[in-house]
């Protein structure tokens, strides 16, 4: 029998505000342990939680981009446990009432993976572990987190995969997070069940939690697709459990069992009041947000006719899809600007962070420049590519490796001339050519070219050429 | 003339304005009283830096500046408000130790004002009880017969102010415990509304319920205290950003046609003297021109199960963050994080405290959360329309503070239940979130104080502290026994 995958996900984004969810502390990455705390954001008795406004317009934002319902009205609750690094031993979130519901991200086969629901919440402090002891770092503790939970939509390893992708495009379009996996500003969990091929009843599932790694969470999932096959064609059950991914073996293995499930004794937050917002105020957060890349993607595609592939690889790093906007804006053929980033600047920016980042020493205008100088036909693509490979490496104008005289061009008589001289000077060749071997008329070609210092049409001075040569 | 007829701090601002008494004296005087005092009153007292803060307003007065209200005036805290610097423990073993790096907005606001801070008073062990005998120091005793508690949980809130060892005090009041003791101990206590005071510093027992309210000698000085203290702070998000309560000038208003109400069934079970004595109370302020209705109110019953399933869900909440990992007590032994967990708690609270943990985890529970917690919250939602209905017919509302007086130290009770049962004139205004003010209004057979509590919709301070303040100049207090005890002015 086959089998049906059935996989839903769980991811937390970290905000990208300036200051954490309830208290006014530096939001920052990477500080000295305990440097950005405060008797707020250790819990220290008798603080109260105050919500900051920033992450309530993230959250609306994020929601608007992932086509949700933005609740009117929300709250915030309290998920009760204990841990050592969660310092009120109760985790600020939303429960109840979440602030967006129903959206959806849509996969390139436009399939849509519903989002169940967005929430709001603090982050947990963090252990560390030094020399046989524990201490426990509260920077991370109450840096504001979006929960985003899908419906169990996703139906292969390769769909939660671009789902992720994409969550970590359109996030990072509209600047509310920069979804570094490696970091930790973006951690998955990913809900596994399988079922008979066509069933409509759901399998047990199991939960793998804080994937960091789209590879691993890829790995992960293809590997407890086949351990629940196993298990259920040896005639056992599914247990349902927490597991943990091991990267050293590719498996799973468990953490907690269902009957060891916390319960989180959830209950609205006393402290905080309601969130009340009305339409007006999420239509002027509407307003904030930037074109999102989905629809970057079908503009390149559709109207610039820029393949898919390399319309995906511009749309998927925000700084990229800006620079392409930037340099290709009133081009006749934004096309030669998508050529150039993807065949000459990524040839040597090759790594996910550099692109991402996208630190190049020529700017749009630049690109712009050379490019019009190709529009209207005054160099040559070859010239063209050339010189801008000395730009990339010294951020100078096009304009300074080629001069006035080299962009008027060369005349037709002229061609013609040294045409006819090529095909004397190499009558073995041109001899070749007649005898049928066409590559012959190469030499000859690279002759004319040399001669006009690579300012000729190269597919003009070859029509010229078999002309002079069958005459 | 006696401690009760004039308010304390008016009194105190004219002996230190007219130089009868320099701020360090009356500090002095205070300090010696409270090493002298049996009440067990205090927690801590801050001598030095009581001594030091008085130099200083004496420095303001031999400059010659005006003093406010409050500049220089004695006083203390319930043990629960966080002062910087000063041991803040809630009268638990679990928080011995520990020294707050800042204090709470009305700890800030009072100093400010000048207040001159005594020590942290006594208290029920996180404000859970009725007696102040939950204390890891033993209770507090009221000052009108040792041998009776205070009341609680601020005992030694109302203990102090009786005995005249501090002019003024703060409390917290979740389900009483301003009142409650302001009547076991014959003086006034006010329950502010909900979002009227900051919570901010204040250590959480139901922050849905919890509010801080001043204890003093008269309802003009409960006035003064309340018109410093109130207002809204930035820090707590539950604090009313459009209410701005100056209660002081309206006191003295006539009240002539106040439509009061009197809910009959807040007088089930209520001694036979506390019932006369409010009876009493009625006809002065009939004498006075309000009229009077007695009404049914039978949805007030529910507000006891309704404040301690609520109550203690939150307190659970806001007291696991008590694990002996970054302050307080710690167990001594123990082989990891899991057990010095458990044992520092199991150590660290008094049997109370962890019935009501116990309680409150149990009603949040899956499987139990929607019989018990949410059906308390719908209950509640009923409670407060009733309330609503009722202030829609009358201005204020009259019934005693509680159905006994000061009952004996080391009472035995058959259960937690018939102790709760206690709070039943009190809880339901917290339930709702509306203020109560609780004035003497008389003695029991044994010289016990009986307080009167006065209560109105939300945001009706300055007219319930009006009301309190027009019986109180018409009532005398021969028969108060404190008179004599403490500094005397």
């Amino acid at each position: 029998m086959s089998y049906d995958l059935v996989v839903g996900l769980e991811t937390h984004v970290e905000l990208l505000t300036k200051t954490k969810i309830f208290c006014g502390c530096k939001n920052s990455f990477g500080s000295e342990p305990n440097t950005n705390c405060c008797p707020i954001c250790i819990g220290l008795p008798g603080t109260l939680p105050k919500l900051n406004r920033e992450v309530v317009n993230f959250a609306i934002k994020a929601g608007l981009a992932l086509n949700c319902k933005i609740n009117l009205n929300s709250k915030m609750d309290r998920k009760n446990y204990v841990y050592p690094d969660l310092s009120k031993a109760y985790q600020i979130s939303q429960f109840y009432t979440p602030i967006c519901k129903n959206g959806y991200v849509e996969l390139s086969s436009g399939k849509r993976i519903r989002i169940h629901q967005i929430h709001m919440e603090e982050d947990a402090g963090k252990l560390v572990h030094k020399s046989g002891d524990v201490y426990v770092d509260y920077n991370r503790g109450g840096v504001p987190l979006l929960e985003i939970v899908t419906e169990p939509d996703i139906s292969s390893s390769e769909e939660a995969r671009e789902y992720v992708e994409k969550l970590q495009m359109i996030m990072r379009y509209i600047g509310v997070s920069d979804c570094k996996m490696q970091e930790g500003s973006m951690r998955c969990d990913v809900n596994v069940s399988v079922k008979p091929e066509g069933s409509r009843v759901l399998g047990t599932r199991t939960e793998i939690k804080n994937m960091n790694s789209i590879t691993f969470m890829t790995k992960a999932i293809d590997y407890e697709y086949k351990r629940h096959v196993a298990v259920i064609e040896s005639g056992e059950k599914v247990v349902q459990q927490t597991l943990r991914y091991v990267e050293s073996t590719n498996s799973t293995e468990s953490m907690r069992s269902k009957e060891d499930a916390q319960d989180y004794r959830y209950f609205g937050d006393p402290d905080l009041v309601e969130i009340n917002l009305d339409d007006l105020y999420i239509e002027q957060i509407r307003n904030t947000l930037p074109e999102l890349p989905t629809n970057r993607f079908k503009r390149y595609t559709n109207k610039f006719g820029i393949p898919e592939k390399d319309a995906l690889l511009i749309v998927k790093y925000k700084n990229v899809s800006d620079f392409f906007e930037a340099a290709s804006a009133g081009l006749k053929n934004p096309k030669a600007v998508s050529n150039f980033i993807i065949g000459q600047i990524f040839r040597n920016i090759e790594t996910e962070t550099e692109r991402e980042k996208f630190e190049i020493l020529v700017s749009p205008k630049q690109l712009h420049e050379l490019v019009k100088l190709i529009e209207d036909g005054k160099i040559n693509m070859n010239l063209a590519k050339k010189t801008f490979s000395k730009m990339l490496e010294s951020g100078k104008d096009v304009t300074d490796f080629i001069s006035e005289d080299d962009m008027k061009g060369i005349s037709d008589n002229e061609i013609e001339a040294l045409c006819r001289e090529a095909v004397s000077k190499n009558e073995a060749a041109a001899k070749d050519y007649l005898s049928g071997k066409e590559k012959a008329i190469k030499a000859i070609l690279g002759y004319v070219m040399k001669a006009t210092k690579g300012k000729g049409d190269a597919l003009k001075i070859e029509k010229k050429l078999v002309e002079i040569i069958n005459q | 003339m006696s401690n009760s007829k004039r308010g304390i701090i008016k009194r105190i601002k004219n002996m230190l304005s007219n130089k009868e008494i320099s701020c360090k004296e009356l500090t002095e005087k205070y300090l010696s009283e409270i090493k002298k005092s049996n009440l067990n009153a205090y927690v801590t007292v801050c001598e030095e830096k009581a001594y030091k803060d008085a130099e200083k307003i004496d420095e303001k007065i031999s400059s010659g500046e005006e003093l406010n209200f409050l500049e220089g005036v004695p006083m203390a805290l319930k043990d629960i408000i966080s002062t910087d610097g000063i041991e803040t423990t809630c009268c638990s073993k679990i928080l011995s130790g520990y020294k707050p790096i800042f204090d709470a907005t009305v700890w800030k606001k009072l100093k400010q004002n000048g207040a001159v801070l005594l020590g942290k008073l006594n208290m029920d062990e996180f404000a859970m009880g009725s007696s102040c005998e939950n204390s890891c120091i033993g209770g507090a005793k009221n000052p009108h017969n040792i041998n009776h508690v205070s009341g609680g949980s601020s005992g030694g809130s109302a203990s102090a102010v009786a005995g005249n060892i501090a002019a003024y005090a703060l409390g917290t009041d979740t389900g009483g415990s301003v009142r409650q003791p302001a009547s076991f101990c014959g003086v006034v206590g006010l329950k502010p509304t909900y979002g009227a005071v900051s919570r901010y510093g204040v250590i959480a027992y139901a922050s849905g319920f919890d509010q801080v309210g001043p204890i003093a000698q008269t309802v003009e000085d409960v006035s003064l205290v309340f018109d410093a203290i109130s207002g809204y702070d930035f820090h707590d998000s539950t604090s009313n950003p459009n209410v701005k309560m100056k209660t002081f000038n309206g006191i003295n208003n006539d009240i002539k046609g106040l439509k009061i109400g009197i809910p009959k069934e807040y007088y089930d079970g209520v001694d036979e003297k506390i019932k006369l004595s409010i009876e009493e109370a009625v006809k002065v302020y009939e004498s006075m021109g309000a009229t009077i209705e007695y009404f049914d109110f039978p949805e007030v019953k529910y507000s006891l199960p309704v404040y301690y399933i609520l109550a203690c869900a939150e307190a659970t909440s806001n007291l696991a963050r008590f694990d002996g990992v970054r302050y307080g007590y710690r167990t001594e032994h123990y082989k990891d994080i899991n057990e010095m967990i458990c044992k520092t708690r199991s150590e660290g609270f008094g049997p109370e405290v962890k019935r009501r943990i116990l309680l409150g985890n149990y009603v949040l529970s899956s499987g139990y959360y929607d019989s018990y917690y949410k059906k308390a919250q719908n209950l509640r939602a009923v409670i407060i329309k009733a309330f609503d209905r009722a202030f829609e017919k009358y201005d204020v509302l009259i019934t005693p503070t509680s159905p006994v007086t000061a009952f004996e130290c080391n009472k035995k009770f058959s259960n937690p239940q018939e102790i709760y049962l206690a709070d039943i004139c009190t809880v339901p205004v917290n339930t709702v979130g509306i203020p109560g003010i609780s004035v003497p209004c008389g003695f029991d057979s044994k010289g016990l104080p009986i307080g009167m509590q006065i209560l109105g919709p939300k945001f009706s301070e300055s007219k319930l502290l009006n009301v309190a303040h027009k019986y109180e100049t018409f009532t005398d207090y021969k028969n108060n026994k404190c008179v004599e005890m403490g500094v005397r002015l």
